[in-house]
Parts: structure tokens; C-alpha cells; sequence
């Protein structure tokens, strides 16, 4: 054997043995790699950037690249300052303009919840007492649309209440009004939209928890005297309290954050106050107050968010 | 007494469900018009088709939004389940609290939050290191981060259905626990991982809020194009966009349940014989 | 059977014998919850042990902590003498069988029955032949490609027993691996799980709620309760002398007399009840203290019945015919006596009744009796 082919089969062992290694180390913490790899990167891209919000809702803003004021500086003697500014914060309580904003959108979340709720719980009651086949269909109609475009559904929207739009074509045609009802562009529109497209989310949770459900509960229920009503209110609406809370939240959330309905269906007219934040950013290139916005608006959804969590990890633990 | 819930369940239902789909028909329909202006019908007519495929904008803007979406797809399906499988068979960990507020907390965030605070992040980044470019690279990392919330979700579900005989029978015969995973758990799970690459596909494709705050100059992905189209006013050809995204979702989700339905039957007669 | 026929294999006997299996001290808690209540046993080679018990006693907890999936909270295991308390399962040489089966569906029955021997890298023809060695014992060599939802539970269930003795483990354990076959199907796989352990010479430890077949199968059985062992021995022993009261109501049943010790002797124990005034003379070597509570317990088979009193002091009750169980081979029969306690006296049937009528009927007077070998006295 050459000196060469000596050296690559001492390369070669060293290799191996260090591969082997690995895997062995791959071994033995594994969980720690299965856990370490998503939670490494949400830290990363998930709570830093939080982070940074909160450090640049503290900061002033500049005409500078980027608009804001540093957070500490070391000056001329090497003594670090550390500049914290609060006006943000103030000025999103002395203005009405953000004030209305937040109050506006809780408002619009809150009623198009309820609205989603009273279409989509006897929707989901109904899908989970079928029998499996209409089940399945039933389903299926129901999740197209969720995995359909949000944005593409939203402009369906536009088209049909728009002044020239087909609902109000419609009614002319009819003759059963002379003039276009002013539908696009108005409060009534955003609520139609959410609840257009938050439907979904409402019906999923619901019948997720309702198909859990002993159907013989209710057949107990008449059989000790309950009027179906009765029977309604008393067993089967506490038991799915935990979908009706699961179901109102993941719309309620999401919604009073909701930029595309209040823009495109909403125009200027509908003070939400995802649009707020955008506008702050993209058109007022006031980073610090933009960042103040989505904190404060983090905060008003800190307690839903938490509740949210609850509801899952408990029902996680029923399995 | 039965029949009267019924009735009013069953018309909440036509109700709910004509509410869902009328304003899609209605898109699809006007997708074939002839005229420009919405209500007016000016005959059946696939000009706006052409419009569209002529579109050197729309295929850029495609082009790019598929290949998002399809490393997404990938990388959140990856990741999603690492954290699904951790979560549900792992029991407590050091950081478990924390790590289950990260990975529930993307379903329900306003998407101007996220979009927000990644891009601060993006900046943050490029200033220090000079990576990322804003374009591909962050619209990416920003899908990726929440749908992997959305692919645990799937994967929590369904392993938690599974119970742990068989992993345990696995150790029992002499495979490792990293085996196991490769073995058993991995496999059993396909179904789950394939149903997770595909809602992260479609969540990523129709991404507009976090995509337009991180995107760069030039990167367009077809949500954001859309948007700025529809900002004026209706517009045709976007509607035969509509119709065949439509078309496309159908096909998928037909074939979807096809598949979940079939491997349901499988694993059915697996646990009820015995 | 040969095991238990074979009289003279008792290793527990033997005080010079090393036990297979050592658990000392080993309890098991869940929280606040105490499963496995600071235990001792020794199992020794070749046997067929049973744990039995009712469900929440602790005997699965037992059980998944001997197969490694469970650590002790506190205590030692020791198999084949070494400490293989902190030893992973996939490393011990134990293999178990699920109540579940657990067979995995993506695999055919051979990659599910070869699966253990390729972890254990051995070559590729070796693992051929022992697969097929194993599958024609149980029977299922023609079912080789099939996947496990394509399989009835009888052939679901010899998979996995093959599964899991291919590997020639030291111990096999079994989770109540009766549990979810028919009483026919039943009866057919006790005895050849009984000439498996036979021909290949394994241990086995079967966990089951099922007494009976605890008794069919076990060379020795533990009874469980609480966390605890109420007695272990074999099931001659657990059936014919129990230690409390306990254990005879759940192996088999057996009818209880309260009373107190008047006499105590070196071969026998008279006891009073003075609720119904009368003795009982039952056999017992140790002498307990007069005036000591203790109960009676007979079981329903070793009671004769007679129209007439016999010429007796002790062991002699009378009472009502309240009802009748015909069971073919045998009849129940439920007598009320004096204190209105049901007793419950099992007769075969060795002569055929003319027509349909039995000998005894509902509402009789009757005389029950026992001689005072077939009595035994319980102290707790």
C-alpha cells in the first residue's frame, strides 16, 4: 500500500469515528434536538422580534435610517445612556383617533363573534348529527371555502355590494328600489365580511367538539322529562361551551387585528385599528408609534390569547 | 319535538352554507362575462383568461408565491412536527410552558403584529449581519414561523389519538427511541405530516399582511399583486384568477378527503377486530 | 400442563435456589398516588407466574416496570442477577406482549415478527429462518404477507406472541392476553400457551383480572390489592388456603362465618358464632387466642347437602331453599339461615334427576355440612 492510500484510510477511520459520534450524541439527546430545533427558531423569528417592537415602541422617532432613535448610547467618556421614551404611549391615550380605533375594533370583532356563532353553532350541530357520509360531505363544503383565498373571498364581497354590484342590480331589476343602497364602503360591510370569512374557524372548533359528544345524552335527557329545549340549554350547551369559547376566539382574536376587510370593503370610512398600524408604518414612516400600536393592541389581546391556550391544553389533556 | 329542531337546523344550514358559496358562484359566473362592468351581461366569453395568462406580472408574481410556499410547505411540516411530537410524548420539560405559548400563540396573532415585528426583526438583522435581503428569503421565514403553528395543531391532534403501545412495543423489541421515531411514530404519522404540508401550502400562497410588510422591492408575491389590483376597483380578469384558484382548491380537497377517508378505513379495522 | 403436573419442580421450595427475577422493595408512585406499595417477589426460571388482582391494584404497574417503560419510584430489580433497575427496555432481555397487541399496522406479519431480531443486527438469513421457526409453531406460516387489519384477533394475537418470543427472550410478559378472545378461542389458547412455555422453556409473567385463568395457567400467583401482595403461592394454595378474607372472595367464592375462638388445639380451632349458636371445628395448626375474632370460610363445593340433620355438634347449619342456579354440571344453590345470610353450596350433577325435577327444591328446609378439613380459618 502506497503512503497515499495509507493516509486516506487514516482520514477515512477518522471520519467514520467522528460520524459515529454524532449519531451517537444524535442518540443520546435526541429530545433534545426534536425540541431544540422548533423552539430555537421561535425564539428567533417569533420572540425576538417581539422584543424589538418593544424596544422600538420606546423609542423615539427620526429622520433617519432606521426612523428611530437608538436605545442607549455610549457617549464621548464611554458612559452608556439609556434613553427610554414613553411619549408614544401617552399620545396613543390622548388622541381620540387611536382611542375610537382600539374601542371601534373590539366593537366589530365582538358582534361578527356573535354573529359567526349564531350561523355557524346550528351549522355545526347539524354537520356532527348527520349520518357519516353526509358528514363527510357536509365537511367538505364546509372546509373549501377556508382553504379557498381569504383575499379572493373578500373581493367576491365587493362585487356584490358594490353600487353597480349584483346585489344591488338585483333590487333595481326587481324595481324594489329606484337607487343603489349604499352597501360597499360602511360598517355593514366589514361585519359582513368577517363574519363571511371567519365563518369557518367557527364551524371547525364547534363541530370538533360536538362530535365528541354522546348523542344518547339527549335521548337520556327526554327520557327523564326534559322538554328538547330544555334539554338544549341544560345538557348539550354546557357541554359545548369549550368549542363555543375555542370557536369565539379564534375569530375574535384575529378579527379586531383585521387589515383587508376594513381596507377593501370598509374604505376609509371603517377606523380599525389594524389599518391604524399600517398606516403609521407604511405611510407616516413613524416606526416607534406603529410599534406602540401593535403593543397596545397585544395587551388588549393578551387575556383572550391566554384563555385560548387554556381552553386548548385542556382539551389536548381530555384526548 | 325532534323534527321541529331539525327543520330549523337543517335551513341554518342551507342558509350557512348558500351564505358561503353564493358569492364564489357569483365570481366564477362573472369570470365568463363578456363586459367589464359587473352586472351587466354581456355574453359568455373567456377574454379575461387570456387577459390573465398574458399577464407577464402574474406569472412573475405566481412563480414567486409557489416557491414560497413550497419550501414552507416543507419546512414547517419538518418543524411542526418536531414541536407535535415533543409536546404530546416528551411530558415536562424545562421551558415547556414557554415553548407551548410560542407555538399556539401564531394561530391566533393578528397578522399586522407578526408582520410588524418580523420585519423589525429582518431590519434589525440586515443592519448587524447583512443578511436577510428582503424578498424571498424573509417571506419565507416569516410563513415558515407560523404555519409550523398550524402543522403542530394537526400533529398534537393526531398523536394524541395514537396511543403509545406501539411505540412502546417498538422499545420493547429492542429499537432505540430515535429509531422509534423513524420507525413508528414517523410513519403513523404521514397522513397528519401530508395534511400539514398542505394547509402550510395554501396558508402560504394566500398570505398577504406579513408578506407585504417583510417583501422587498420587486418580490410581489400573487396575493399582494391581486391587492393592488382590486384597491381600485373590480376587475375581471382577477375573477378567472378567483375561478381557477376555486377550481384547483376543489380538486385538492376532494382528493384530500378521498385520501383521509380511505386511510381512516385502514386504521378502523386495524383497532376494532380483536 | 407438564409444569404443573410435575410435582417435584418447586424452586420456591428449594432454599438454595437463586430466584430469576428480584424485586425488592420497590414501590411506584403517580403524584400523590401510590400504585406499587413497597413489594417484594422472587420468580424463579421456568415458571408461569400470574399477577391478579381487580382493576387500579397496581399488578400492570408491576408489570410495565419490570418490561423498563416505568421507573420505580423507589427499590431494586434484579433479572438474571444483574441490577436492571435504570436499564432502558429496549435493552433488557424481556419482551412483552401488549393487551392491545400492538402490532404495527404499516408492516406485514413478517416484518412485524422480524423486527426485533433486526435490531439486534443479526444476519438476514438467520432472521429468515427463525421468523418461519416461529410462525409454524403458532401456526400462522401461510399468513406471512398479510397485514395485521387483514388478520382475525385469534391470529392478531399469535403474531404477537411470536413477535415477541422470537427474540428467545429470558421472560416474557403478557398482558392480560386472554382478555379479548372468546371463551372457546380461550380455553384453546391457554393450553398452548402452556406448551409454548413448555417447549422453549421461557418464563413467563402473565398479568389477569381473570382468576380462573390465572389458576389454569400459573405454576404460581400473586394476588394484588392496593398496591400490595395479598398472597402469593400456587393456585392450589391461594385456593384451597387462603390467608384472608380478601383473597378467598376473589378466587372463587366462599361463604364466611363470624365468630370468636372458644377452644384452640394443636390441630384444630372451634369457633363460636354466637348470631347463629353454633361451633365450628375446623382443622389449623397454629393456636390462636381464645376469644380472638376470626371467620369461617367454606367454599360453596365442599358443602354437603341433607334433608335430615346428621349426627353431628360442629360444622352443621340449617336453612331455607331461596333459589336454584342450574348450570348442567353443576346446580347452586342459595340457602337462607338463621341470621337471613345467603350461603351458597355448588352439587354436582351425578345422578340424572327423574324428569325435570331436582332432588331439592325451592323453599325446603335443608341441612348444610362440612367436615373440618374443608373449612379454613381466616384471621384478617
Amino acid at each position: 500500500m502506497s503512503a497515499a492510500n495509507n493516509a486516506n484510510h487514516a482520514v477515512g477511520q477518522l471520519v467514520s469515528r467522528l460520524l459515529l459520534r454524532l449519531v451517537d450524541l444524535l442518540q443520546s439527546h435526541w429530545k433534545v434536538i426534536v425540541v431544540g430545533i422548533p423552539f430555537f427558531w421561535l425564539l428567533l423569528f417569533f420572540l425576538a422580534p417581539f422584543i424589538i417592537v418593544i424596544k422600538i415602541s420606546l423609542a423615539e422617532s427620526l429622520i433617519a435610517s432606521p426612523p428611530y432613535s437608538p436605545l442607549y448610547e455610549r457617549a464621548e467618556d464611554g458612559v452608556l445612556s439609556i434613553r427610554v421614551i414613553f411619549e408614544n404611549y401617552s399620545y396613543l391615550w390622548e388622541d381620540d383617533l387611536y382611542l375610537n380605533s382600539y374601542i371601534n375594533s373590539v366593537k366589530i370583532a365582538s358582534v361578527s363573534t356573535v354573529f359567526c356563532l349564531l350561523i355557524g353553532y346550528p351549522m355545526a350541530y347539524g354537520i356532527a348529527r348527520s349520518n357519516p357520509t353526509t358528514k363527510n360531505i357536509l365537511l367538505m363544503l364546509v372546509i373549501l371555502p377556508f382553504w379557498t383565498s381569504f383575499l379572493l373571498r373578500v373581493y367576491a364581497w365587493m362585487g356584490l355590494l358594490a353600487d353597480q354590484g349584483t346585489i344591488n342590480s338585483l333590487l333595481i331589476w326587481l324595481g324594489v328600489i329606484d337607487e343603489p343602497i349604499r352597501m360597499l364602503y360602511s360598517e355593514l360591510a366589514v361585519y359582513i365580511g368577517i363574519v363571511y370569512s371567519y365563518l369557518p374557524f367557527m364551524i371547525l372548533p364547534l363541530y370538533a367538539n360536538m362530535e365528541k359528544l354522546d348523542v344518547t345524552l339527549d335521548e337520556v335527557a327526554a327520557d327523564l322529562g326534559a322538554k328538547p329545549t330544555i334539554a338544549f340549554l341544560t345538557v348539550t350547551l354546557p357541554l359545548t361551551l369549550p368549542g363555543i369559547i375555542a370557536g369565539s376566539l379564534l375569530v375574535f382574536i384575529p378579527a379586531t387585528g383585521e387589515f383587508v376587510i376594513p381596507d377593501l370593503l370598509g374604505g376609509g370610512n371603517v377606523l380599525m385599528i389594524g389599518r391604524i398600524l399600517s398606516d403609521e408604518f407604511n405611510a407616516n414612516s413613524d416606526w416607534p408609534l406603529a410599534s406602540a400600536v401593535a403593543i397596545v393592541l397585544l395587551i388588549v389581546l393578551v387575556l383572550p390569547m391566554v384563555l385560548y391556550q387554556r381552553i386548548q391544553a385542556r382539551e389536548r389533556g381530555n384526548l | 319535538m325532534k323534527q321541529r329542531r331539525s327543520t330549523f337546523v337543517l335551513s341554518m344550514l342551507c342558509f350557512g352554507l348558500a351564505f358561503l358559496y353564493i358569492p364564489m358562484i357569483l365570481l366564477i359566473i362573472y369570470s365568463f362575462n363578456y363586459s367589464k362592468l359587473v352586472p351587466v351581461w354581456g355574453g359568455f366569453s373567456t377574454r379575461w383568461y387570456t387577459v390573465l395568462f398574458e399577464s407577464e406580472e402574474m406569472w412573475a408574481a405566481l412563480g414567486l408565491s409557489l416557491r414560497i410556499a413550497l419550501v414552507n410547505a416543507t419546512f414547517a411540516m419538518i418543524l411542526g412536527t418536531l414541536a407535535g411530537i415533543a409536546l404530546v410524548r416528551f411530558g415536562r420539560f424545562r421551558g415547556r410552558t414557554l415553548f407551548t405559548g410560542l407555538i399556539t400563540a401564531p394561530l391566533v396573532m393578528p397578522e399586522v403584529i407578526t408582520g410588524l415585528s418580523l420585519l423589525l426583526l429582518f431590519i434589525a438583522l440586515s443592519h448587524a449581519f447583512g443578511w436577510p435581503q428582503r424578498g424571498f428569503t424573509t417571506i419565507t421565514i416569516a410563513h415558515i414561523t407560523f404555519s409550523m403553528a398550524y402543522v403542530a395543531v394537526i400533529i398534537q391532534s393526531r398523536l394524541s389519538g395514537m396511543g403509545t403501545d406501539l411505540e412502546d412495543a417498538a422499545q420493547d423489541l429492542g429499537a432505540r427511541p430515535l429509531r422509534v421515531m423513524f420507525d413508528i411514530t414517523l410513519p403513523l404519522l404521514a397522513p397528519g405530516m401530508v395534511a400539514g404540508w398542505l394547509l402550510a401550502f395554501t396558508l402560504s400562497i394566500d398570505d398577504l399582511i406579513i408578506a407585504s410588510f417583510v417583501s422587498g422591492p420587486g418580490s410581489n408575491t400573487l396575493p399582494m399583486l391581486i391587492y393592488s389590483r382590486v384597491k381600485v376597483g373590480l376587475r375581471p380578469d382577477i375573477n378567472a384568477l378567483a375561478t381557477i384558484m376555486i377550481v384547483m382548491v376543489s380538486i385538492g380537497v376532494l382528493l384530500a378527503c378521498w385520501l383521509m377517508i380511505r386511510q381512516k378505513h385502514l386504521l378502523e379495522s386495524d383497532a376494532n377486530t380483536k | 400442563m407438564s409444569q404443573q403436573t410435575n410435582y417435584s419442580y418447586r424452586p420456591w421450595l428449594d432454599g438454595d435456589a437463586e430466584p430469576f427475577i428480584k424485586i425488592r422493595n420497590v414501590t411506584k408512585k403517580f403524584g400523590e398516588f401510590t400504585a406499587v406499595d413497597n413489594i417484594d417477589l422472587d420468580i424463579y426460571k421456568g415458571e408461569l407466574f400470574s399477577l391478579l388482582g381487580g382493576s387500579g391494584c397496581g399488578k400492570t404497574t408491576l408489570l410495565r416496570m419490570l418490561a423498563g417503560f416505568e421507573p420505580p419510584s423507589s427499590g431494586t430489580i434484579y433479572i438474571d442477577g444483574v441490577d436492571m433497575t435504570d436499564v432502558p427496555p429496549y435493552a433488557r432481555p424481556i419482551n412483552m406482549m401488549f393487551q392491545s397487541y400492538a402490532l404495527f399496522p404499516h408492516m406485514t406479519v413478517e416484518q412485524n415478527v422480524a423486527y426485533g431480531l433486526k435490531r439486534d443486527k443479526i444476519p438476514k438469513d438467520e432472521i429468515t429462518r427463525r421468523v418461519d421457526e416461529i410462525l409454524s409453531m403458532v401456526e400462522l406460516s401461510d399468513f406471512i404477507k398479510r397485514k395485521p387489519h387483514q388478520l382475525s384477533g385469534g391470529q392478531r394475537q399469535r403474531v404477537a406472541l411470536a413477535r415477541a418470543l422470537v427474540k428467545r427472550p429470558k421472560v416474557l410478559l403478557l398482558d392480560e392476553p386472554l382478555g379479548a378472545l372468546d371463551k372457546r378461542l380461550r380455553e384453546q389458547t391457554q393450553f398452548e400457551l402452556i406448551n409454548i412455555q413448555d417447549q422453549l422453556g421461557v418464563t413467563f409473567v402473565v398479568v389477569t383480572h381473570d382468576q380462573e385463568e390465572a389458576m389454569t395457567l400459573s405454576t404460581r400467583m400473586a394476588m394484588m390489592d392496593a398496591g400490595k401482595f395479598q398472597q402469593i403461592g400456587t393456585p392450589t394454595e391461594v385456593y384451597e388456603y387462603p390467608e384472608s378474607r380478601l383473597v378467598a372472595n376473589f378466587i372463587g367464592s366462599a361463604n364466611m362465618f363470624e365468630g370468636r375462638v372458644s377452644q384452640s388445639g394443636p390441630d384444630h380451632v372451634v369457633v363460636t358464632s354466637k348470631e347463629l349458636g353454633v361451633e365450628f371445628n375446623t382443622e389449623h395448626t397454629n393456636s390462636i387466642i381464645e376469644g380472638t375474632k376470626v371467620w369461617i370460610a367454606v367454599r360453596p363445593e365442599k358443602i354437603t347437602l341433607s334433608k335430615t340433620p346428621l349426627d353431628v355438634t360442629t360444622n352443621q347449619l340449617k336453612g331455607v331453599v331461596v333459589d336454584i342456579g342450574y348450570h348442567g354440571k353443576t346446580s347452586t344453590y342459595r340457602i337462607r339461615i338463621s341470621n337471613d345470610q345467603i350461603i351458597e353450596v355448588s352439587v354436582p350433577s351425578q345422578k340424572r334427576p327423574k324428569g325435570d325435577r331436582q332432588s331439592i327444591d325451592w323453599d325446603e328446609e335443608i341441612y348444610m355440612n362440612w367436615d373440618q378439613s374443608n373449612a379454613v380459618v381466616l384471621m384478617k
